[in-house]
């Protein structure tokens, strides 16, 4: 696999003392979807508007497509496209005349039919004589997204892109990602709907307090530090977990109707059968019974709230 | 990589968009600066002044008007230009585009100042209206305009980027340049006033500016020639140097 963004020792501290990101590393590969988890004020944003070039960084390095992103930063930056998290736009400007300044800005010839084609796309072309104030924000996020990809970059950011944005659009929008992924377009997005990480990422990262806390394949993290929960109905209500069942450090639920127990999926012995067996020993009836595994959500909140707040 | 020029003439295009927005205000409020300020100094009160050296007081006023208009108009587009982007947000774009500062500012400074002479060359084709006035030097005076507008537009652009709201960005055109200018010998010369206010004016920076464009009209002004020119120089090297520290500590651009 071909490295298309190296960031190496990356740390940023603001003029206010705050520091933003210490020591960060991380490499992405060509054409992968990656997205950077955090909750807010993580420093997502700084991560990004360092290497686009909008904030200075205090110590390290970034290496896009080769291009060291201070001394080669033409070619750099010709590379990247950028959605920004907040909507910034030109009020009086039409949406065509917008995207074809974008591509312009950034050194490309005129490509009319290219336009053309990436603002039908995006479902912006029966408005592209509009001015931007009279669109609707889900259209200007739209706008926002055409411009990023007016110059066919390489490598697409897209910070928080469904935040406050209706179900269309987001489906809309992932259906963009995808079909960017086959054109070999890598993608990096920042995210705290973790349904939109596990829908999409090839690659997970955890970014909170500044720090990059891990990186992990998707699915491997989820097989990982994915857990499983064996609820059982019980036929009768029960006033306290039984003492014959101490071993598997039961959780009583729903009132003492529910016995719930958490195990780790990938480990030798997960202890269900055992402990299904134990509870017919002892006369512990059940009606039924269901296991689920946890979802990237339940893993980031482990991790965010686990340790990782060094703030 | 080489040097972006479609990314400036993007940017040239934007602005020069901007101005065509509001074309015919940007058109007709010079015009009719002109007229008033003809009738009032020019008719009104020029009758009863009859000359200034030799020159008509109608046509001495002239250059100074016209750089007076040039000053506030150069100010006033260039500084707005950069602000927008930044009050918007949008400057994120410029940031992250493969652009250098000498281009931003090359895109910029050049559709401000295209618009200060376009304005320039108004009031004097409408001065042609009220007055006989005679260029001894068109060219240098053609030359001195652009150079006034290329410096002014820097030192808007500077005042763009400082600002951080829109009282900022208009405290520097109308308390420090419009005053400096009407006192720079904008609508007299410098003999006519006592000795001791003569000295005092020789340190407003914007009489050798005025003096050196009315020279080109009338191939005499209040100071030398090459007063001017030096003050114009130091100027202009002065913003560049304001512009080049900017980009290279990202003052209010970057954090």
């Amino acid at each position: 696999m071909t490295v298309v963004l190296q960031i190496s020792g990356l740390g940023k501290t603001y003029k206010s003392g705050h520091k933003a990101l210490s020591d960060v590393d991380l490499s992405i590969n060509k054409g992968e979807i990656f997205a950077l988890l955090g909750p807010n004020g993580a420093g997502k944003t700084t991560m990004i508007s360092i290497v686009c070039g909008i904030v200075t960084a205090s110590a390290g390095t970034v290496t896009v497509g080769g291009h060291d992103h201070a001394q080669g930063y033409r070619a750099a930056r010709s590379m990247i496209g950028l959605v920004p998290q907040e909507l910034h736009t030109d009020a009086f400007e039409t949406v065509l005349a917008t995207v074809s300044f974008s591509r312009g800005l950034f050194g490309k010839p005129k490509n009319p039919a290219f336009i053309e084609q990436l603002l039908k796309d995006l479902s912006l072309w029966d408005k592209r004589d509009s001015k931007i104030m009279e669109l609707s924000g889900g259209m200007k996020r739209r706008v926002m997204i055409a411009k990023a990809l007016s110059h066919e970059p390489e490598i697409l950011f897209l910070d928080e892109p469904t935040a406050g944005v209706d179900v269309e659009l987001r489906r809309d929008m992932w259906n963009m990602v995808r079909s960017l992924r086959e054109r070999g377009v890598t993608i990096i997005l920042t995210t705290h709907y973790i349904e939109e990480a596990e829908e999409m990422a090839d690659r997970v990262g955890v970014i909170t307090g500044g720090r990059l806390i891990l990186v992990e394949q998707k699915d491997e993290l989820i097989k990982k530090l994915g857990r499983k929960t064996l609820t059982l109905n019980l036929a009768e209500q029960l006033e306290a977990v039984p003492a014959e069942l101490a071993d598997w450090k039961l959780e009583l639920a729903g009132d003492g109707h529910e016995l719930v127990y958490e195990f780790d999926s990938q480990a030798e012995a997960t202890g269900v059968p055992s402990l299904l067996r134990r509870m017919t020993d002892i006369g512990v009836a059940f009606k039924d019974l269901h296991t689920r595994q946890s979802s990237l959500e339940d893993i980031f909140v482990g991790l965010v709230h686990g340790g990782g707040d060094e703030e | 990589m080489t040097a972006n020029w479609r990314g400036v003439r993007a940017i040239y295009a934007f602005e020069m968009a901007r101005f065509g927005r509001t074309f015919w205000t940007s058109l007709m409020l010079p015009v009719i600066t002109t007229a008033l300020y003809f009738v009032v100094f020019g008719s009104a009160i020029g009758s009863r002044m009859t000359e200034v050296g030799d020159v008509p007081y109608g046509a001495f006023i002239v250059p100074g008007l016209m750089m007076l208009t040039m000053f506030t108009e150069s100010i006033s587009n260039a500084s707005f230009g950069i602000y927008m982007p930044k009050w918007t947000g949008t400057i994120y774009e410029m940031l992250s585009a493969p652009l250098s500062p000498l281009e931003t500012v090359i895109a910029y400074v050049g559709a401000a100042a295209t618009k200060s002479v376009v304005i320039g060359a108004i009031i004097f084709a409408t001065a042609h209206l009220f007055v006989d006035v005679q260029v001894a030097h068109p060219l240098l005076m053609a030359a001195f305009m652009i150079l006034m507008a290329v410096t002014f537009c820097l030192f808007g652009f500077i005042i763009g980027i400082w600002a951080q709201s829109f009282e900022q960005l208009q405290v520097i055109p109308l308390l420090v340049v419009y005053p400096l200018t009407f006192l720079g010998g904008a609508f007299y010369s410098l003999d006519m006033l006592p000795a001791a206010w003569r000295t005092v004016t020789l340190f407003n920076p914007v009489v050798y500016l005025i003096s050196g464009f009315r020279w080109t009209f009338f191939g005499k002004g209040d100071v030398g020639i090459e007063v001017s020119m030096g003050a114009v120089a130091f100027f202009l090297a002065l913003c560049l140097g304001v512009i080049f520290w900017v980009f290279r500590t990202g003052y209010r651009l970057k954090n």
